[in-house]
């Protein structure tokens, strides 16, 4: 199962004066199980794209299926199809509302109906999934919190709604790179423990080259771009045409590669950029 | 969306509604409105009609959208309708209980429809196609006489520009923190009155966060920038007047002379 685009426009202010096409015919496959990225520069229409995967906006044109069941129509049916998709929208910290962190958290589980020992038990688990402390931190109010730690609440307030398909909209902005690490890893692990489908919205090229199975190029609300990293990475031009960069560790290798060092440059991370290079100095009997 | 809402929304343009001075357009409008609440003359009110609509049709504004202006107001004008329509004394037309509805009613009432429509719609011209920063800019000159007894002119006007300035901000704010809370699974738009109302609170507390952070936030930029009230600050953008204002002071002196004629002539 997955979640279906077919054919979705969106325009923002129709008919007036400011009226915009932000998204222009979309057809994309959001396979389960996997982790896909979208990338695209400011504008591209990323943002307005994932709104539409739970129903926040409805598509001008076109329909959502996800797992089947098409989102934009009024049932209960509906409903929970809606609610299999979990949004983790840029800067989440800024939803944080309630007195204290596990009110906070439970505020999703309480929503959508699950009794109070099961909301106490998503609380924990989420807590713990984030690396907050119940005891220490349950209890205390969010604001008291560092900005890093505000983040990974306002995150465990998605992760306890246990959704299906989880979409992170820039989740490691404006973190030190520590912070910034440690909270990939942790959607890493709930991808692999879970089987959790991960939709990350991101234009920073190194993060989607070490995650993403899946890479998604949109350009002028349009997709210029459905490919696996190894052949989106190798496509320099239409990443460039969308205003991105190719990861550090493939441009670097691109470089060598142009210098005359034979290698098969199919590497776009570290690890296999190392054994890459190791192997081609071996063949010229270097190493 | 709720950023779709056009709350005195400027309509970018070239028209030469557009082109002229924000204060001549204000001094205008005012000069217009009281005109349109005190010459009764039945011919001038075509008169002025038709001057509101030439200066809607010159501004090249959609017509619609103009009407829409009308639309908040839309109670306030039929309930003076209705007023009107039974408190005036006349020919009587048709009666319920004590009420009674007279000929002379219907027409007082639709004057001051028509009063107010013109009151509204041309005021939204000038929101329409005036930048807010030049609304303000033009409020802060024309009050400035009254700087000499300690008006703070200044202030207000930045005040009122920085209100302006954080309008679509915060309700681009509230959007967004609407839709976070949604997709936690809040029902903002169902439920009762009072289920509402406990819904719209994790909307609110966040936005009066982030409305204090970004408050403190400017005030230090403008500190760091050494920002310092009205004395002697200058302007990058002069308002200069143009040969588009003296054309259109000179239009609306003939439009003013012809009203006063006919009032006091026919």
């Amino acid at each position: 199962m997955s979640i279906e685009l077919k054919n979705i426009s969106y325009t923002y202010m129709p008919k007036t004066p400011f009226e915009h096409l932000a998204l222009d015919d979309i057809s994309i496959t959001i396979p389960e199980g996997k982790i896909t990225a979208i990338a695209g520069h400011t504008g591209s229409g990323k943002s307005t794209l994932i709104q539409h995967f739970n129903g926040l906006l409805k598509p001008s044109k076109g329909t959502i299926l996800v797992d089947g069941v098409d989102i934009g129509k009024k049932n209960t049916e509906a409903k929970a199809a809606r609610r299999k998709v979990g949004i983790v929208f840029q800067y989440p910290e800024y939803q944080l509302f309630e007195e204290t962190i596990a009110k906070d958290i439970a505020f999703g589980p309480r929503n959508i109906g699950c009794s109070e020992d099961e909301t106490q038990e998503r609380v924990k688990q989420a807590m713990d999934f984030v690396n907050l402390d119940y005891d220490k931190y349950a209890h205390r109010s969010p604001f008291q919190l560092s900005g890093g730690q505000k983040r990974r609440a306002a995150i465990a307030g998605i992760l306890a709604l246990q959704p299906k398909y989880l979409v992170l909209d820039e989740p490691t902005a404006g973190l030190d790179p520590k912070g910034r690490e440690s909270l990939m890893e942790k959607f890493r692990r709930l991808h692999k423990e879970k089987g959790t489908t991960i939709v990350l919205i991101s234009h920073n090229m190194d993060n989607i080259a070490s995650y993403a199975d899946n890479v998604i190029i949109l350009n002028k609300g349009k997709v210029t771009m459905e490919a696996t990293p190894e052949e989106a990475f190798s496509k320099k031009e239409i990443i460039s045409q969308a205003g991105l960069e190719l990861p550090e560790v493939k441009t670097i290798m691109n470089e060598l590669a142009q210098n005359g060092l034979e290698i098969q440059n199919n590497a776009y991370t570290m690890d296999k950029a190392v054994e890459e290079i190791i192997e081609a100095l071996r063949r010229k009997g270097k190493c | 969306m709720l950023t779709d809402i056009t709350l005195g929304q400027y309509f970018p343009g070239n028209s030469p509604i557009h082109d002229m001075d924000a204060r001549v357009k204000i001094v205008l409008l005012f000069i217009y409105i009281v005109a349109v609440f005190l010459f009764d003359n039945h011919i001038n009110y075509g008169i002025m009609t038709a001057g509101a609509i030439g200066v809607v049709l010159l501004s090249g504004l959609p017509v619609g959208t103009v009407l829409k202006s009308i639309k908040p107001l839309w109670w306030i004008i039929l309930f003076s309708f209705g007023i009107h329509l039974f408190s005036t004394p006349g020919e009587p037309i048709f009666k319920v209980w004590n009420f009674v509805m007279t000929k002379e009613g219907i027409i007082q009432g639709f004057i001051i429809s028509l009063r107010l429509v013109l009151m509204i719609a041309t005021s939204s011209i000038l929101m329409f196609t005036t930048s807010p920063l030049k609304l303000t800019d033009a409020l802060e000159s024309l009050m400035s006489p009254l700087k000499k007894i300690g008006f703070p002119a200044h202030e207000l006007a930045m005040m009122m520009t920085i209100a302006m300035r954080f309008i679509p901000t915060l309700l681009e704010e509230t959007d967004k923190i609407i839709k976070a809370q949604q997709s936690r699974g809040s029902d903002i738009d169902d439920g009762n009155f009072f289920q509402r109302a406990k819904g719209m609170i994790p909307v609110l507390v966040p936005l009066f966060i982030s409305a204090f952070r970004r408050a403190d936030e400017l005030a230090i930029a403008m500190e760091a920038r050494c920002y310092q009230g009205g004395v002697d600050r200058t302007r990058m953008k002069q308002q200069r007047l143009h040969d588009v204002d003296f054309w259109a002071g000179g239009i609306f002196s003939v439009f003013l002379i012809s009203l006063i004629v006919v009032q006091f002539t026919l």
